[in-house]
């Protein structure tokens, strides 16, 4: 819980995680790899405040009691949501597994939701591993990554027919929110990330299912906008908007709002931090004192509310999630706002 | 023209032709960007050198540029023989090999990618046009001409500008009307002018993929002096 001015905040970073990406878990033979994208993460870093800036031996792997306070005791998250991310092609154990997660979340109950994922190419196998999986950490949603590597293979889509067949599994299982990677990328060759079209044919293909698309596809913004507006059930996801902009780049984040703002409105936005990219004190404060600049260039968009953020922060994620708020965090009357872009139920 | 004029207007030539190519995303000639690290000539040979602002600037994009750039190039009269590398970028050995073997992406990139590259260029045309939608407009709106009078619009009762013809170029290139007759407003798919009752949401996207635009030009030029620091100085070279 965060608290300002008097107003109590209730905060889900819908987005952490808890990784190991030290040079005694690099797989031979790939530790370029391994060792470029952990640096590649930890240049992101540097967008954040100076005095939030870790050396790299840290940032390759830190520990439990670290990640506790970074988010609990200093910053104000009640809730977090561990989005794992494999990559097993270069990371011995994993980079951050479901498993890792799960154990550090029965450790410190109520803290956490562990979501886990799925690979389409992984075929039957991985579809019985997935339920186990699903049913043995509880999850309610999954984080994508559809541009992992396996073998030969640069990536998959979400329109590829045995990804159709695990959506339909995450319907009758309960896994409900869909968390797609569409952000950054560096590798793969026509892969490359401005493609959001399968999560166009996929929400529209499982209404039942909300499809969070984390980053927002940045740096192309208008894509995801473009998509999100033909949909009801997209969310977005604001890892990397927060974390990567609000600092370094005030004016495009503060485009990047009002457009979020303008077609998909103050429902569909989900904070999170991308721990430990980015610790979530600095961005929860910043997000809470943020405001819409007087500039003629912003003129278009309106200025956030208190209530607008409380959604932002937590309870557009409780929602999706089902997590039980405390009476006094909750919002007294919720009110709809039907954003311009997003057609009516 | 003495033998050093002849050199010289050629240089020049060359230089204003890679002043043609652009980067597709971004829509800006690679002279402006600082994409050029280095242009020669000497005797009709010419050897250029592009650079990038990462190591793993996405390859598609770059072998479009390096295919531009030989081509636009090779098209200077006087030149017969041209050399374009791109450096300091992980695929550069692949993208240069299959540039100056006239070889398409594909089989650039055996295994690794799926399609040619003209849709992609398609893709960000259209973009362009769009972003190009909103700097015209804007500049009109702030005159107080509102989204329905723009929707009724026609490109000749614009008052000149470059905005406008950059529009007009871009739109040209795709093949959508772009005469003075033409509506301002059209679909950058269709072709076909937007009703005014579309209007609103036609400039907010307009807006949406100028704000995109511009922001990944500045992200690109910060990365670009982060990697080359001395780049102004390169620059005098030309």
């Amino acid at each position: 819980m965060y608290e300002k001015d008097g107003e109590k905040y209730f905060v889900v970073d819908g987005h952490t995680h808890f990784w190991d990406a030290s040079p005694e878990n690099w797989v031979e033979g790939q530790e370029e790899y391994a060792k470029g994208w952990i640096e590649c993460f930890h240049a992101y870093q540097g967008l954040g405040p100076a005095d939030t800036h870790w050396p790299i031996d840290r940032f390759q792997k830190y520990s439990e009691e670290l990640m506790m306070h970074d988010l609990f005791e200093a910053g104000h998250v009640d809730v977090a949501i561990f989005q794992p991310t494999n990559l097993r092609q270069w990371y011995k154990n994993g980079f951050n597994t479901t498993e890792v997660d799960a154990a550090l979340a029965e450790k410190h109950p109520g803290k956490f939701l562990v979501n886990t994922y799925f690979d389409p190419r992984e075929g039957d196998a991985g579809m019985k591993a997935f339920e186990e999986r699903v049913k043995r950490y509880g999850c309610k949603g999954v984080k994508l990554y559809t541009a992992e590597w396996l073998g030969d293979s640069r990536g998959w889509s979400l329109k590829d027919p045995e990804a159709f067949r695990y959506l339909e599994k995450c319907e009758e299982l309960g896994v409900k929110n869909i968390h797609v990677h569409k952000g950054p990328t560096i590798w793969p060759l026509d892969k490359d990330a401005f493609d959001m079209s399968d999560v166009d044919r996929a929400s529209t293909s499982f209404q039942g299912l909300n499809f969070i698309v984390e980053h927002v596809g940045l740096p192309r913004i208008e894509d995801f906008c473009f998509m999100a507006t033909q949909e009801r059930n997209v969310y977005a996801g604001l890892a990397v908007v927060v974390g990567g902009l609000m600092h370094a780049r005030p004016k495009f984040f503060a485009k990047v709002m009002g457009e979020l703002m303008f077609w998909l409105g103050e429902d569909k936005l989900i904070f999170g931090a991308d721990y430990a990219i980015w610790e979530p004190k600095w961005q929860v404060e910043g997000f809470v004192d943020w405001q819409m600049p007087a500039d003629e260039e912003l003129s278009d968009f309106a200025p956030l509310t208190v209530e607008q953020k409380k959604k932002i922060l937590g309870l557009n994620a409780a929602r999706l999630y089902d997590i039980d708020v405390p009476a006094e965090l909750r919002l007294e009357a919720p009110k709809v706002v039907e954003p311009v872009g997003v057609p009516n139920p | 023209m003495t033998a050093i004029e002849e050199v010289r207007a050629c240089h020049a030539a060359v230089w204003h032709a890679l002043g043609t190519v652009r980067d597709p995303e971004l829509d800006e000639p690679l002279t402006d960007l600082g994409f050029v690290a280095r242009c020669e000539v000497d005797g009709g040979r010419a050897a250029v050198e592009l650079r990038l602002p990462t190591y793993f600037c996405a390859p598609n994009f770059a072998f479009l540029m390096v295919a531009d750039a030989y081509d636009a190039v090779s098209a200077v009269p006087g030149v017969r023989s041209v050399e374009v590398r791109l450096v300091d970028h992980f695929a550069a050995e692949a993208i240069n090999r299959g540039v100056a073997a006239r070889a398409g992406f594909v089989a650039s990139f055996a295994g690794e990618a799926v399609n040619e590259l003209d849709e992609l260029r398609a893709t960000f045309v259209r973009k362009a046009v769009l972003a190009g939608t909103d700097r015209v407009c804007r500049a009109l709106m702030k005159s107080g001409v509102d989204g329905d009078r723009l929707a009724r619009m026609t490109l000749g009762e614009v008052p000149a500008s470059q905005d406008r013809e950059r529009l007009r170029a871009r739109r040209r290139e795709l093949g959508l009307p772009c005469g003075d007759g033409d509506p301002l407003l059209v679909d950058p798919e269709t072709g076909e002018a937007v009703p005014p009752s579309d209007a609103a949401r036609h400039l907010g996207f307009a807006r949406l993929t100028r704000a995109g635009q511009e922001a990944n030009s500045g992200v690109c030029r910060d990365m670009l002096r982060v990697r080359y620091p001395h780049i102004g100085e390169q620059e005098g070279a030309r």
